[in-house]
Parts: C-alpha cells; structure tokens; sequence
C-alpha cells in the first residue's frame, strides 16, 4: 500500500477509516473537540464520509492557543516523545506533541518531499531551518536521515557568511531552508566572492513562509540549483504536508495523513473545486495532537488532473496569501493586532505607527515607523526616546523574532499611505 | 478485496458494532485487536453473513455481502474460522475436510477438491496421519489445524480467523501462526481476530484496535506494536490525565 500513489478509491476508503478512528480518539480524551462536537451536536459516529466533514466545527490558532500547554495532546505525556511550540496568539504560544509514531510518520512524509525534489542518499543535504522550539529543523533533519542522506544540521540564526562556508566546505548538494534565508545566503555569497559554481549545490527545497515565482527564479539563477516549494503547518505536523515533485507542477498533499478543505473564508463553505480559498486540514494520524478541520489561514485552490509524476494524490498551487492580515518578514509572522500590543507593552501609551518592509539584496529590510507627537509628553528627553527605541526593538525580537529599524516620525510624515495607522506597508518585490 | 463501511451491528436490541469502517487489500494479513466485548467477533459475523448488519456496507470483491446468507457468503470465497474450531467430532479428519469443499462438490469439480486436499495434506502432514480417525479425537492444535484445513478446501480468496490461538498451548499456537504466514505467501488474504496482540500484529501487515464497538486506533503493525493505546485499550483503561503513568 502505498500512498502516494493508491487509486482514488482506495485513498477514499482510508481516508474515512481513519477519519473515523481519529475522531473517535479525539472525543475520548480531549476535552476541547468533546465540548466543541457536544455543542455542534455531532456525534463523531454520524461522520460517515468525507462530506460528513462539514459537520464538524473548525479549529482555530486561537483555540489551539486557548489550550496552551497540554489541553489539546490526547495521549498522557509518558507517550510523547517530542514537543514543539508554533507561534499562537500574542500571549500564548502553540504546544504540540508527537508521539513515537507521529516521529515516524513525519520522518517518513517528509522523506517523500525530499525524494520527490529528487534527493537521495548521495546527497549532503543542509538543513539551514532553525533547530529549536519550530519543527522546521528537525523535522526536515529526520527525513533528510530516513532518505540516508549526510545531513548538515547548520540551524538557522548563526552568521550568514558561515551557512556559506559550511555549504562550501562540506560540499552541500542540498539546501533546505526558508526561501529568504536561502536569498540571504546568496547575497553573502556575493559579497565573500564565491561563485555559485564553486559551490556543489543542485537542489534547493524551500518553505515556512509564502514566496513567489519571481523568488524562485532569483534563488536558481543565485544559486545554481533546482528550487522545490514545499508547504509546512507547524501545528499539524511542520513539513511533510505538501511538496513540488519533480514535474513542478503543483504541491502534493500528503492526503493518506491529512485530509484537505478548501473553504470560502467569508461563508466557511466548500469552494467550487479549483476555486481559491483558505486551505483547512484534518489531521488522520497524529496520535498525539489530532487537529480537527484546522483552519490555516494559508490561501490557495486544488489543481485538477493528475500529474504525470504518477502521485494520485490532490495537488494545490502555491500559497497566494492568507486569508488574516498576517505578515512574514525574515521568515517570521506578524499579526498587526500582535504587533501593537508589543508597542502598548513598551511603550505604555498606543502611538500611531506602520512598518514598513522592503527587500534589499533579497534580505528583509523593516522599518517600525512611530509617530513622535502622540508620546511627546513623555518624550521630552533624547534619552526617553532611545529607551523607547531599545525596548521595542528587544521586544520586537522577542515577540516575532525580527531585526527591525525603529524611527521616529512627526505626525502626518507616517509613510502608511491609506493603510493608515497600524498598516504593514509591504514593499517587497 | 474486503471493505466495509459504516458497518452496525448487533444483537436484539444490544447494538455492539457502532459504525466500523475498516478494508483488507488482496495478500494482505490485516489484524484486528481489542478486548473482550469490544466487538470482534460480531464483526466478523456480520461479514460472514451469520448476523445482519443494520447500516453500512460491506464489499467483498466488489459484490455487497450485506444481507446475504452465510452459505452464500462463503461460497463467493470468504471463509470463517470460527472460535473454538466447531469440527465435527463424530466425523472422521477427511469427512470434515471435504465438508469443508461442499460447494465443489456440489458443481462435481472432483479435481478441485482432490487438488485442495492435497494442498492441506501438505500443509499440515499431522492431519493426513490421522485421515481416518475421528476429529474430535485429535488435540486442539489438530482441530485448529483441521479448521484451517477445512476452510482451505473451499478455495477461498479470504479466510476470516477468530482467535485461532484460544486454549492452546504457545507452541502450538506459534506453529499456527507460522501456517498463516505461509498461506498469505501463497496468495490467500488473511483477516484475522486475536487477544494475542503482539503475536497477532508481529506476522500482520497492517491493523485495527477496537474498543466498545468503534475503531479508535488503526495502523501498519509496526505502528500498533508502538502504541501504548493498543495496551490502554486492552486494560479498558481510559486516558484521564496528562501525567499519568
């Protein structure tokens, strides 16, 4: 049984047992979706086929944070052997927990990205997605390991010019990161003066944030190598939910472990098939965290037709955006609302302001612009204002992650444009 | 070859099977696993045609068996190793083997039933040693043998055990087991029902857990053999608490 490429039919009939066994686990041990399907007055009994899943209540990031730590996982902690956390609301991050064989299933779906971008045991494979809290490091670690490939843990955080090194040195024919890092490296390449034929890179599979055609041309023709997209939700499981095969042509679902909606955000009802709308999943094996008709907010519509790879499985284009007003700057997402708070946190007062994100030389470039006269009466010293300056930049760092410029703006000289006050004003190519 | 959906059974007004969706793909051994009560055997008589299912449907090579008689069901190829054996004792080894061959020997194909005789007879040498002597006379390993031996003699694309390894002693059942094995090698597909879980999911390909009449953990049997909800089931023991241990 292989689920790549099963028939239609067979794919169907295991989709809906295990749809059945996992709303069955769910509504005996977590409270959440016992409550949520209570209240929905579903039984999970009366799911029956996969358009019984409209019956059932969306999961949100909300919710999943509402849980932090523990009240989502439905095994008793002795089961879980890993747990990482995904950014969740502004207070609260996301906990999820794996058990051994969720470990497994992610080690092995992610392998098949990896071999779908045609990687091997041959390859050195450098994982340059941060190792830590996120999945993104060691799930793509763990795959890159069940292919037999030598990976490079290099993580991401360090010093630019020393991804480039190790990827000379230990000659890397696989980079797999976020698209705007792999940008960053291709600028510090240029500035160290190393051509990218001197490099062994041939394959570059990359993911994390939304990217655009244009960024793919950009990184293949900076970095010689075959750019793969690939699409991770830390909450269901970070990367193995879908990936670009060889053909290009659409990213995979793995649809033998997550089970994919497209909705309208605006009516929360099923798009017309090929129409674009938010991407919600269910997850059909994770024994540790399920996630009931997850709502990523990520925008996109189902391909028809098969692919000439030979996978079976649904195909969607790449992320078109999202469906909240959610930015991803170095790699991080930021929520506006989240955004503020962190400036009411340092600063005490709700000045106006807007960020402005622009792209040089392929690196995120972000200016938090502040408007000066609405906490003028407490800034009257030079010294106020670069206190004000280091807190928000040291929260700013702590809340998203991001390296961010903080400039003091007169009134009426905000550059938000008609986004007005609280904007992110996006500039990137 | 078998896929069942949505699958309700039960007995007069006791509703024991809550919605069982599970499938057995050709040359599989699919397990299924769970404790006492959890609804098994009444799965496995429902497929069979021995009780009726109220919902659902069940797909046997792409015919639906819901409502069909027993006799019909295992004519079609998919055989029930009942619990227990329930061999005929009075009758001697080979009369309860060409029992077993009822349907050939009603369409006179004599070959068949010589050829699938044989088949067993080589299968299980012990039971052509004892040809002519009374089944109810043999161990219990001989009657799970003969069991297996006779639902062989129908041909079937599909045997359906139910708990083959009940009163025997570990040798047996291994060498039970190992026939099994043997058998999905040379193209029968195995459905099988055990409250031996690990010696179940060690020879097994993939399996289902249940509990209280519904499907609650399904896998390939390395996965099972992983899952300490397989054992939470078995104990009837709940998850309560996040530090449990």
């Amino acid at each position: 049984m292989n689920g790549e490429t099963m028939a239609r039919e067979e794919l169907r009939q295991l989709q809906i047992e295990r749809l059945q066994t996992t709303l069955n686990r769910a509504c005996r041990n977590v409270a959440f979706y016992r409550q949520a399907f209570d209240t929905a007055g579903v039984d999970p009994g009366a799911i029956r086929d996969l358009g019984d899943l409209r019956r059932l209540p969306f999961t949100t990031r909300e919710d999943l944070a509402a849980s932090y730590p523990y009240g989502m996982f439905a095994v008793p902690l002795k089961d879980i052997v890993r747990v990482n956390a995904a950014s969740g609301s502004f207070e609260r991050p996301i906990a999820i927990g794996s058990t051994r064989n969720d470990i497994r299933h992610s080690s092995q779906l992610t392998a098949r990205q990896l071999a779908g971008a045609g990687i091997t045991e041959h390859d050195v494979v450098q994982i340059a997605f941060r190792y830590g809290l996120a999945s993104g490091g060691l799930g793509f670690h763990y795959g890159a390991e069940e292919i037999g490939a030598s990976v490079i843990p290099a993580s991401s955080g360090r010093n630019v010019r020393e991804q480039v090194v190790i990827m000379r040195d230990y000659k890397a024919t696989a980079l797999v990161t976020m698209p705007t890092h792999a940008a960053a490296i291709a600028v510090a390449m240029e500035e160290m003066g190393i051509h990218p034929d001197r490099l062994n890179l041939r394959v570059g599979l990359f993911g994390g944030e939304p990217w655009s055609e244009t960024l793919r041309d950009h990184l293949e023709r900076c970095l010689h190598l075959v750019a793969y997209d690939t699409y991770t939700v830390a909450e269901l499981m970070g990367p193995g939910i879908a990936a670009e095969c060889s053909f290009r042509n659409g990213l995979h679902v793995n649809e033998d472990h997550f089970i994919l909606e497209i909705v309208d955000p605006a009516t929360l009802e099923p798009v017309a098939p090929g129409d674009e709308g938010e991407l919600v999943f269910t997850t059909v094996t994770r024994e540790g965290f399920p996630v009931i008709r997850y709502r990523t907010r990520d925008r996109a519509r189902l391909l028809e037709g098969p692919c000439a790879c030979g996978r079976t499985t649904a195909r969607i284009n790449r992320i078109a955006g999202r469906t909240d007003d959610a930015v991803f700057v170095q790699g991080h997402r930021i929520l506006p609302g989240d955004l503020q708070e962190v400036l009411f946190a340092a600063m005490k007062s709700r000045p106006a302001w807007c960020l402005v994100v622009d792209r040089e030389g392929g690196i995120d470039d972000a200016d938090l612009q502040i408007v000066l006269s609405d906490v003028e009466s407490v800034v009257d010293e030079w010294k106020t204002l670069e206190k004000f300056r280091s807190d928000v930049t040291a929260r700013l760092a702590e809340a998203f992650g991001i390296a961010a410029r903080i400039t003091f703006v007169e009134a009426g000289s905000l550059m938000c444009g008609k986004g007005g006050s609280g904007a992110v004003v996006d500039k990137r190519p | 070859m078998l896929r069942v959906r949505n699958c309700e059974s039960g007995y007069g007004k006791l509703r024991v099977l809550k919605g069982v969706s599970l499938h057995v793909g050709a040359g599989e051994i699919v397990t299924i696993i769970g404790a006492n009560g959890a609804g098994k055997t009444t799965l496995l008589h429902t497929i069979a045609g021995i009780l009726r299912p109220r919902a659902g449907e069940i797909l046997f090579n792409g015919t639906n068996l819901r409502g069909m008689q027993a006799h019909a069901v295992a004519l079609r190829g998919c055989s029930l190793i009942p619990e227990g054996r329930r061999i005929f004792g009075p009758m001697t080894v080979e009369e309860n083997l060409l029992i077993g061959a009822h349907g050939r020997l009603r369409r006179r194909d004599f070959a068949g039933v010589n050829a699938a005789r044989t088949r067993v007879y080589e299968l299980f040498p012990v039971l052509h040693d004892r040809r002519q002597q009374l089944a109810g006379t043999l161990s219990g390993g001989e009657q799970q043998m003969l069991s297996i031996g006779r639902a062989l003699m129908g041909d079937p694309r599909l045997i359906m055990l139910d708990e083959p390894s009940t009163g025997l002693a570990p040798l047996v059942v291994k060498s039970i087991f190992t026939v099994l094995a043997q058998l999905r090698k040379s193209g029968t597909t195995i459905l099988l029902i055990e409250q031996n879980a690990k010696a179940a999911l060690r020879i097994a390909d993939r399996g289902y857990c249940m509990e209280t009449g519904v499907i609650v953990l399904e896998g390939s049997a390395g996965d099972l053999l992983n899952n300490n909800d397989v054992q939470r089931a078995y104990l009837g023991k709940e998850y309560r608490s996040i530090d449990e241990r």
